[in-house]
């Protein structure tokens, strides 16, 4: 087999059909950045949808729950007797994380933890002239916070610094902030389940694009909350912690646990929902990939086998000057890695393109979705992958017909 | 005066539509610098006992010897590879790759031989071209020569690598008067240089003019003498 010269004929083959070739490598290019395109799409979309969930839920939250489950004491010196106990009130206990500050600061000095920041979380009744709207009010070390959520980056409104300056500030979520129809310098009443009031300023609004935070949340200064809930400073309800890995947040979290011994919750059992429709969505993208590569496979194995069909009189004529089965394949083999290699590149950039429309293409979500344009993930990995499979599905797709040409007697394809 | 080729008892059958025997124990042998035209009325078999002989056909019965070698149950690869040295072969209707140029369509077999640098098989191809009168097309694409011309080229083709045996299918059957006995004149010469020349033919005129004429009917040979002006050699 000599290379050089079936090299030399792939060419002039290619080039002399340069409409047939130009088909042939459209069939390739179309199935490749359709490939593309769909799973950088479906892939931004699910990256985003889990972003915007996981990123405004901590890692590890520390808690006390209360429980105020408790038998009477009846109950419990006679178990099993008729004992009647009317109206016991239950026993009053608080949320506080005792020492809260300090295991807070335990924690952060912990390797792989991104950053740690102890709270006071109340529900609150927000009040702005007849308007009552419910909700959960944060008191904060708004830096600490910062590090946790990004919220520079989720500000519609407002800054960060000044909720340090202003003690009675107040960052609100964007849609409760239009609900309560308050903007930057309105003041809101805030009220506790303890009864205590305080009015409040609002410095800021800022949207994760996730309903259930945006609809009920505020920030406000530490302090501020632990006076309106009239506690001392060291009063913390709240220990959230976000890691570096997500993943070593499940271990670390039974870690806390144990060493301090207040109730963990790690993002996995917090999203529970959120990551089962994570599982779905993925299974879906690899089912759409899947049956788009099988149609632009089967698309690539009909052109180059009418290829290899249109040039079977050359094959026979080739076989009957002496060039033997090799030479014939090779002669394809050649073309196909051509085709498939430029026709894949075309593909992969077309398919950038799409993609990048895609991702410049304005979308309006609404309150619920913190994006302007659709979410495309642009990852190396899967252009490679398209190539890959471009070049190798052409190479099968020429491969077999060609070595069936090669086999058979060219007289066969003479006579016929 | 060796035997080049020698065929034993060849039986070919073809099965569709219906199954019908076209060769019925065809056995003959060819000398070294034998002029062969081998004749026949249309469908006795004449064209399918060619394509045996240029090892283009293996569904075949019987054995083929050719120039030293059997080549009865061979593969397909060392077939081509011995068709590539020692056979030229032009066909009856099919000629030229018509993606390339009339030159490049007779240096492709001596490329693939490999025998000289591909300067000296360009010069070579170009003296071939010259031989049979078709040098003024040497760079024009195959597609857009006429049937004779295709058919003279495909000649110069087959005799590149100078071949042991030179077959051809009707290989006048597209050519004028003039370029017919040009043809015919070549193929004398070679013969006398020690090359063998095999030819199925419907021209009578040509055959007269050969060393030895094998007549078939009904897949039979039915005469093989030799034509008289041979004695005078």
């Amino acid at each position: 087999m000599n290379i050089n010269i079936a090299a030399q004929i792939a060419r002039t083959h290619l080039l002399a059909k340069k409409r047939q070739t130009l088909v042939a490598m459209l069939g390739v290019t179309f199935g490749i950045a359709m490939f593309i395109t769909m799973i950088s799409f479906m892939q931004g979309v699910n990256q985003f949808l889990e972003d915007s969930a996981l990123d405004a839920s901590p890692h590890i939250r520390v808690y006390n729950e209360v429980n105020t489950q408790r038998p009477s004491l009846i109950d419990e010196q006679k178990p099993g007797g008729f004992n009647v106990v009317y109206h016991q009130k239950p026993k009053d206990e608080s949320a506080r994380l005792k020492n809260g500050l300090q295991i807070a600061e335990r924690i952060g000095r912990e390797a792989g933890v991104l950053g740690v920041s102890p709270q006071v979380a109340t529900q609150a009744f927000y009040n702005n002239g007849p308007i009552q709207l419910s909700g959960t009010i944060s008191g904060v070390d708004i830096d600490r916070e910062n590090r946790l959520y990004k919220l520079t980056n989720r500000l519609k409104s407002g800054s960060l610094n000044t909720l340090k300056t202003n003690p009675d500030g107040l960052i609100m979520g964007t849609v409760l902030a239009r609900k309560l129809n308050v903007r930057i310098g309105d003041k809101v009443t805030v009220t506790t389940p303890t009864g205590s009031t305080r009015i409040l300023r609002v410095v800021g609004t800022f949207g994760f694009g996730v309903g259930t935070v945006d609809n009920t949340k505020s920030y406000a200064n530490l302090a501020t909350v632990q006076e309106i809930l009239q506690r001392d400073p060291s009063y913390i309800t709240d220990i959230h912690v976000k890691m570096f890995d997500p993943l070593q947040a499940l271990p670390f979290g039974q870690k806390i646990r144990a060493v301090y011994g207040y109730y963990t919750e790690d993002w996995a059992t917090a999203n529970t929902a959120i990551l089962a429709g994570e599982k779905i969505r993925n299974m879906l993208t690899y089912v759409v990939s899947i049956t788009l590569l099988v149609v632009a496979g089967f698309g690539i194995y009909n052109i180059m086998n009418m290829t290899v069909i249109n040039k079977i009189k050359d094959i026979a004529i080739l076989k009957a000057t002496g060039f033997d089965g090799r030479d014939v394949v090779a002669i394809f083999l050649l073309q196909a890695v051509f085709i498939g290699f430029t026709g894949g590149l075309l593909g992969l950039a077309i398919g950038f393109g799409l993609s990048y429309l895609l991702s410049i293409t304005p979308f309006n979500a609404g309150d619920f979705l913190s994006i302007k344009t659709f979410p495309v993930i642009f990852d190396g990995t899967y252009y490679g992958l398209g190539l890959l499979f471009g070049v190798i599905t052409t190479v099968l797709a020429g491969y077999f017909p060609s070595r069936k040409a090669a086999q058979v007697d060219p007289v066969s394809i003479l006579r016929g | 005066m060796s035997t080049v080729l020698s065929a034993r008892h060849l039986n070919k059958f073809f099965y569709d539509p219906d199954k019908f025997q076209v060769l019925k124990d065809v056995t003959f042998e060819v000398q070294t610098g034998e002029f062969l035209a081998i004749v026949g009325k249309s469908g006795c078999g004449k064209s399918t006992l060619l394509y045996l002989l240029s090892t283009m056909d293996t569904d075949y019965d019987g054995e083929i010897d050719m120039a030293g070698t059997t080549l009865t149950g061979r593969s397909q690869n060392f077939l081509a590879q011995f068709r590539n040295e020692h056979l030229g072969f032009v066909f009856q209707f099919h000629f030229l790759l018509p993606e390339f140029s009339a030159l490049q369509n007779v240096m492709l077999p001596g490329l693939k031989l490999g025998r000289y640098p591909e300067k000296e098989i360009e010069e070579r191809a170009m003296e071939k071209l010259r031989l049979i009168g078709m040098a003024d097309y040497a760079r024009k694409p195959a597609s857009k020569l006429s049937g004779g011309q295709q058919q003279r080229v495909a000649i110069a083709r087959a005799l590149i690598n100078d071949p042991t045996i030179i077959m051809g299918d009707e290989p006048t059957g597209n050519l004028d008067r003039a370029n017919s006995e040009n043809v015919f004149r070549i193929f004398q010469e070679l013969a006398a240089k020690g090359q063998t020349i095999i030819t199925v033919t419907h021209d009578p005129d040509f055959a007269a003019g050969t060393d030895r004429i094998i007549e078939m009917s009904d897949g039979k040979i039915i005469s093989g003498h030799e034509n008289s002006h041979r004695q005078t050699h």
